[in-house]
């Protein structure tokens, strides 16, 4: 036997229900309790040491003992001479990087989304380095990139081109580096293109095909703007990835030579490295800042196109 | 009922954060004694070659005498990543119970009082000369043993190149370019730089401490007290001039930016190239592949601009220290209770090439020495050696490498770089707490 509503309805509003307890109780999936271990790991190993951080950066902190200081910290970070060299570094090196990765990524998706034999094989070629871990490819890298040893210094001898001491030259080893974050990341931008451009249907193409446009088209008119979520993933990852850059340039160059391939997380590196451990942890919170104040208006106005889309 | 089961959540979050926290506090030194008497301690060295191998004969002969102490050696990076860990595992209680780390200003840092066992007045101390002592101490204690020998950081030199080219050692810097200059004429690289290794920057800088001395005697008191500056010092600005100079006239190998010391000391094995501004402790671990390195390579002082006033900046032995957390304290002094013992040196001796002259009473330096060991002991003779500032001084700036390779790179004048390592110097003392900063 079925409950009935007792009485009539009167107008439209919400179905009468239940006292608001049992309500909040139903908008809440699961009891509080099995949320706690979630609560717990979440609290222990993020938000603490988070607040932790905010307050140790006002500190002389040598980890044996800390002195309150207030704000010295911050005014000796952003008196650092080598900061506007690492920040104008930061910001070169993820504006290249998400660059190249979405227009490469783009090319690359819609070659392994047209009909080409050995597509899975070259699919899993690109996607490939992805894999290989960052340190591996920095250690890698530095090796192919020697001046007198290096496989390619010697395959540029080949065809006649003198190469460079590519990490050891100031005016290289940024670019370098930021190439080679490019070959490792492109694949994931590439993979993120291909779910993309899969996702956009097949009417579209046919209706470019009715009206006699050519691939061109097909590419400008459909797949660019279509693929538009794919390429806002890719930025928005590969940019806030370039901004807290830091595994790959420390592994090739340690931030060398001199200072000139130098980012924030490296000058906050070393600073943590020399025992400063105060003031590179009020580099963190201004780099916490930093990323939030970029990445949080990016999020926003990407995010606003793709509703418009 | 439903407040209940909130309280109850909140007790078992209290109860879950406090399991977690307190497992955070594992020991890492060794346990007490074994049932049969038997103890192990561990120690923790730096990776490099020749640490590893001093460390190596130092265990093995002690563990040949006493047998019922067993030692674990455990090795870590070397330069600030290492100071790092050695700082971090000494804060949470979890360093080795012996340990192999630098003396002088670095020391310093360690906060010994709190994390080392006082050595002062123990026997222990005994085999150790009174001299070396200073720069294992803080406030009036002594907290380690000498591990290895005296090195020289100044010029070495290839003596093959020297002896074909009719060379003089020279003993002003005119002389030092001007012996460039003809090496340069024969077709061979003057100077090696090995700029991807950055700390070997450092030594055009570090290594002209003698000279600075001698000509501001009081430099390193007034430095520490910031009455004085590298830039504005016309002899302490000298050595970041020097090393702009090098890159400047074109003396420096091809590639040098990206070179690293093992290749650095392979080209001046070699005799690819003629200088390199190193340590001597460079030099024994390479014997083994590169047997010319012990007779072709030479050492002398970074020359200064007087010829009457010529002499070598040294670098005291690293040391072996306890830790306050170690367990087994009396093993471990008996252990360094051999590390300053004679017995201990020969066993060093046997197996590493000694750099120079040993801190601890009664040892000496083999006949068959390296060559560049021999220089620095000529040095020590005649009493013209000056500590280098870092063991005079605890104020260090972390950036000079990094300064050193730019300056050396031509990115950086020489008066900038000065500039610039001094204000790396104050943020150091900063966060020191020095007085008068």
């Amino acid at each position: 036997m079925t409950r009935q509503h007792v009485g009539p309805r009167t107008g439209p509003g919400p179905v009468p229900g239940p006292g608001r307890a049992s309500r909040r109780r139903r908008d809440a999936a699961y009891p509080y309790a099995l949320y706690l271990p979630a609560a717990v790991v979440f609290g222990v190993i993020f938000l603490v040491p988070t607040a932790m951080a905010f307050y140790f950066a006002l500190t002389r902190w040598t980890l044996f003992d800390s002195t309150f200081v207030g704000l010295d910290n911050f005014r000796d970070f952003l008196a650092e001479q080598n900061l506007s060299i690492g920040f104008g570094n930061t910001l070169f090196y993820a504006v290249l990087t998400s660059g190249l990765k979405v227009v490469l990524g783009l090319l690359l998706g819609v070659l392994l989304t047209s009909r080409l034999r050995l597509r899975g094989f070259l699919r899993s070629v690109v996607f490939f380095p992805t894999l290989v871990s960052t340190v591996a490819v920095g250690i890698t890298f530095s090796m192919l990139l020697k001046p007198d040893t290096g496989l390619v210094n010697e395959a540029l001898a080949v065809v006649g081109v003198d190469g460079r001491d590519w990490l050891g030259d100031a005016s290289t080893a940024l670019l370098s580096v930021a190439l080679v974050d490019v070959w490792k990341g492109v694949g994931l931008a590439t993979v993120i293109y291909i779910a993309g451009i899969m996702s956009i249907p097949t009417e579209y193409y046919q209706a470019v095909a009715v009206d006699g446009g050519g691939a061109w088209h097909r590419f400008r008119h459909i797949t660019l703007p279509l693929s538009w979520p794919a390429t806002y993933s890719v930025i928005i990852l590969s940019f806030i990835g370039g901004l807290r850059s830091f595994d790959l340039i420390w592994t090739m160059t340690r931030g060398g030579p001199g200072f000139t391939s130098d980012t924030i997380a490296s000058i906050i590196y070393k600073q943590y490295q020399a025992g400063f451990f105060g003031l590179s942890t009020a580099g963190n919170v201004l780099l916490f800042l930093i990323v939030t104040v970029i990445a949080v208006p990016l999020n926003h106005f990407l995010g606003k196109r793709q509703v418009a889309v | 009922m439903k407040t209940s089961h909130r309280m109850a959540g909140a007790a078992l979050a209290v109860l879950t954060t406090a399991a977690l926290t307190s497992c955070g506090s594992g020991s890492g030194a060794g346990s007490g004694p074994a049932a049969d008497g038997s103890v192990t301690l561990k120690f923790l060295v730096d990776n490099s070659m020749g640490t590893t191998a001093t460390a190596k004969a130092l265990t093995d002969a002690f563990m040949r005498a006493n047998p019922q102490i067993k030692i674990e050696t455990e090795t870590r990076p070397g330069g600030s990543e290492g100071d790092n860990i050695v700082k971090t595992r000494l804060s949470t209680g979890d360093m080795s119970d012996v340990f192999w780390y630098n003396s002088g200003s670095l020391l310093q840092a360690l906060n010994p009082a709190q994390t080392m066992v006082d050595l002062t007045g123990d026997p222990v101390l005994a085999g150790v000369q009174q001299d070396y002592l200073p720069v294992v101490s803080q406030d009036g204690k002594a907290y380690g043993v000498p591990a290895g020998t005296l090195t020289g950081g100044g010029i070495l030199y290839n003596r093959k190149i020297y002896e074909r080219l009719k060379l003089k050692v020279p003993k002003t810097w005119a002389e030092f370019m001007a012996n460039n200059d003809t090496i340069k004429a024969a077709g061979i690289t003057p100077v090696i730089g090995t700029f991807k290794d950055s700390w070997t920057s450092q030594l055009f800088v570090l290594g002209d401490f003698f000279n600075v001395q001698a000509a501001v005697p009081a430099f390193a008191r007034d430095y520490t007290a910031n009455k004085v500056k590298f830039a504005g010092t016309p002899a302490a600005q000298a050595g970041f001039e020097h090393l702009a100079e090098v890159h400047a006239k074109g003396y420096l190998n091809e590639g040098f930016g990206s070179a690293t010391n093992d290749q650095g000391v392979k080209m001046l094995a070699e005799g690819k190239g003629a200088h390199y501004a190193m340590l001597s402790s460079a030099l024994p671990p390479v014997i083994a592949t590169l047997p010319q390195a012990a007779t072709d390579v030479g050492f002398f002082g970074i020359p200064g601009p007087d010829a009457s006033r010529n002499g070598a900046t040294v670098w005291e032995p690293a040391a072996v220290y306890i830790a306050k957390t170690s367990e087994n304290v009396a093993a471990a002094k008996k252990f360094l209770a051999f590390i300053a013992s004679p017995p201990a040196a020969e066993a060093v001796t046997a197996a590493v090439p000694p750099t120079g002259p040993y801190r601890i009473k009664g040892a000496e330096l083999p006949e068959d020495a390296i060559q560049a060991a021999k220089d620095l002991q000529a040095y020590v003779d005649e009493g013209a050696t000056a500590p280098a500032l870092e063991f005079v001084s605890p104020v260090k700036g972390p950036s000079l490498e990094q300064i050193t390779v730019a300056v050396g790179s031509g990115l950086t004048p020489p008066a900038e770089g000065a500039a610039q390592y001094d204000k790396d110097v104050e943020k150091q003392a900063k966060q020191l707490g020095l007085a008068g900063w």
